[in-house]
């Protein structure tokens, strides 16, 4: 299922086995996910897509009665090897979740928390961040004048693109994003949208979405799961005008799921 | 059917109005009995004479405040960090198997009569203090002396009985700090303690903070406990090792063998009991109202 070899592979996932407690989450998993591309995670509701994307960043250590079989190698080195440092693994591998999660803080204080916890305390630095991280997700101007209110006070779209540039805070070099749209309105949805294309350029990208037409729009590369395997990986314009697999087939097309 | 619910509501109505009734009579009849003799020897006088003399009709509070306050904060110094960092430990390190244990005994800590806390201060606290921790003092001070009944022993005994009402309601708010501040501060790199103590702490700080004033209006009320260990001597203070008398102890000791003036003096007392356990109650929801919003 290799796509180019010829590109640099920020992931490298070989024979994946995911169980909580007996059951069996995720199934022999093998995909590449390559550097500065945008990769799409489709599949109907339960198929692991979200399991798979949080074992990217081992966010599923945190529930009790989870085993991981198999390799999961991160710039050729394999994150679930005993002593790897997962707080290093989790600033290079940020994540923006299925609702916007901001702290009950302020902006200014949303952005400069990561780059504080790692240790950061020049003003002048901590500053710049800020502006530099909502620059990036277009958000700069909305808010410049309201950094130290609250950030519950902004929209759930604004809040959505202050949570991805706190994640851009800590300048990580993968993005995780857990269906980051789907309780937002068409507006800020393609704000998001047009914004991934922009990131991608400095960041890996690897985005769950249940909207096709998102995953055709926005993504390289797409991996199709369902029940746990991963049925299909492909070049986005290939698999989504020419799938191999025909329950593949079925399910962009909106048979099922 | 609509008769029935009627009668219920009625009946519901019956006891709301009972309850807040009960509550304006007890603060007619306290005003009534002790407004008196407060306007007669005159409110200020009343609340700054450093005299308690009532047998000889001097009536200055200022030591009963002092006492209370003094016991209040000591006990809230000792007992507040104690009862969050417990809460915190149940809550979010403890597994929910050794967390059990724990959170039974604090409520056990709840059931305990107030007397028994008393008693347990007499016997064991009270000769600690002046066997054990005197010689302590003495070091930095050779002149200090006490018997032991003080101001540090009404605030130990307090800090263990206002625990279960910090740590239940502090972990009752820390619990419910929604999941998603934990995985956001996780997912960007921080370990727990950072999360706990930047993310966590702070967002369940409104309920955290009304746990420390519930427990403080226990501490100011509390009589029986304080009563038996703090020596209930009506001067002012000159350190913790010194004996004090509270505004509800002196009330509980004094009202049975009182004369009628000296009587309404203790009415007086309660009158300002009322006002600031009042106050306290306006000073918090003030608090957590600005709390509420951010910072």
């Amino acid at each position: 299922m290799e796509i180019r070899e010829n590109e640099e592979k920020k992931f490298d996932i070989k024979g994946l086995d995911l169980y909580y407690g007996k059951f069996q989450a995720l199934e022999k998993i093998d995909m590449d996910i390559y550097a500065n591309k945008i990769t799409a995670l489709i599949g109907p509701s339960g198929c692991g897509k979200s399991t798979f994307l949080r074992t990217l960043n081992r966010m599923n250590d945190l529930i009790p009665g989870v085993t991981i079989e198999g390799d999961i190698r991160f710039d050729d080195e394999n994150i679930y090897e005993k002593d790897y440092d997962v707080i290093n693994l989790r600033k290079k591998v940020g994540m923006v979740f299925q609702k916007a999660n901001p702290f009950p803080k302020t902006i200014y204080e949303n952005i400069v928390y990561g780059p504080r916890v790692h240790g950061e305390k020049n003003k002048e630095i901590l500053d710049h961040i800020v502006e530099r991280t909502l620059k990036e997700v277009a958000l700069w101007e909305e808010v410049k004048d309201r950094l130290n209110k609250s950030a519950l006070g902004l929209s759930g779209g604004q809040q959505q693109r202050l949570c991805i540039a706190r994640c851009l805070a800590v300048e990580p070099e993968v993005i995780l994003m857990d269906e980051p749209t789907s309780a937002l309105d068409p507006v800020a949805t393609s704000k998001i949208e047009g914004l991934l294309g922009e990131l991608a350029l400095k960041y890996t990208i690897v985005i769950v979405t249940h909207n096709m037409q998102q995953a055709g729009r926005v993504s390289d590369n797409t991996a199709f799961f369902l029940s746990g395997k991963v049925l299909e990986v492909d070049n986005t314009a290939q698999m989504f005008s020419n799938p191999r697999n025909s329950k593949t087939e079925d399910y962009i097309t909106g048979r099922f799921g | 059917m609509k008769a029935y619910e009627k009668a219920i509501e009625k009946l519901i109505l019956i006891s709301a109005i009972v309850t807040t009734v009960s509550v304006a009579l007890i603060t007619v009849f306290i005003f009534k009995t002790g407004m008196p003799i407060l306007l007669q020897y005159g409110v200020l006088d009343f609340i700054t004479g450093t005299d308690w003399s009532p047998t000889s009709e001097i009536f200055g509070i200022m030591p009963l405040i002092i006492g209370t306050l003094a016991v209040t904060l000591g006990a809230l110094i000792i007992g507040v960090p104690t009862g969050i960092a417990c809460a915190v430990y149940l809550s979010e390190i403890a597994s929910k198997k050794t967390a059990g244990p724990f959170k039974a005994a604090i409520e056990l800590l709840a059931g305990i009569p107030s007397v028994v806390y008393g008693f347990f201060g007499l016997i064991v606290l009270v000769p600690a203090i002046r066997n054990y921790i005197l010689p302590i003092f003495q070091k930095f001070n050779p002149d200090l002396n006490t018997s032991g009944f003080s101001i540090l022993a009404g605030a130990v005994i307090l800090a263990i009985m206002i625990l279960p009402t910090i740590v239940s309601l502090s972990e009752n708010a820390i619990t419910a700090v929604p999941q998603e501040f934990r995985e956001a501060s996780l997912a960007l790199g921080a370990n727990k303690r950072e999360t706990i103590m930047k993310v966590i702490v702070p967002a369940a700080k409104s309920g955290i903070f009304s746990s420390v004033i519930l427990a403080m209006g226990r501490a100011i009320g509390e009589t029986m406990a304080v009563l038996l260990i703090t020596g209930n001597v009506a001067q002012m203070p000159g350190s913790i090792l010194d004996p004090v008398a509270t505004l509800t102890g002196t009330i509980a000791m004094e009202m049975s063998y009182a004369g009628p003036t000296h009587q309404q003096a203790l009415f007086a007392i309660g009158i300002v009991l009322f006002i600031i356990i009042m106050l306290l109650n306006i000073l918090a929801q003030a608090v957590m109202k600005k709390m509420g919003g951010v910072n």
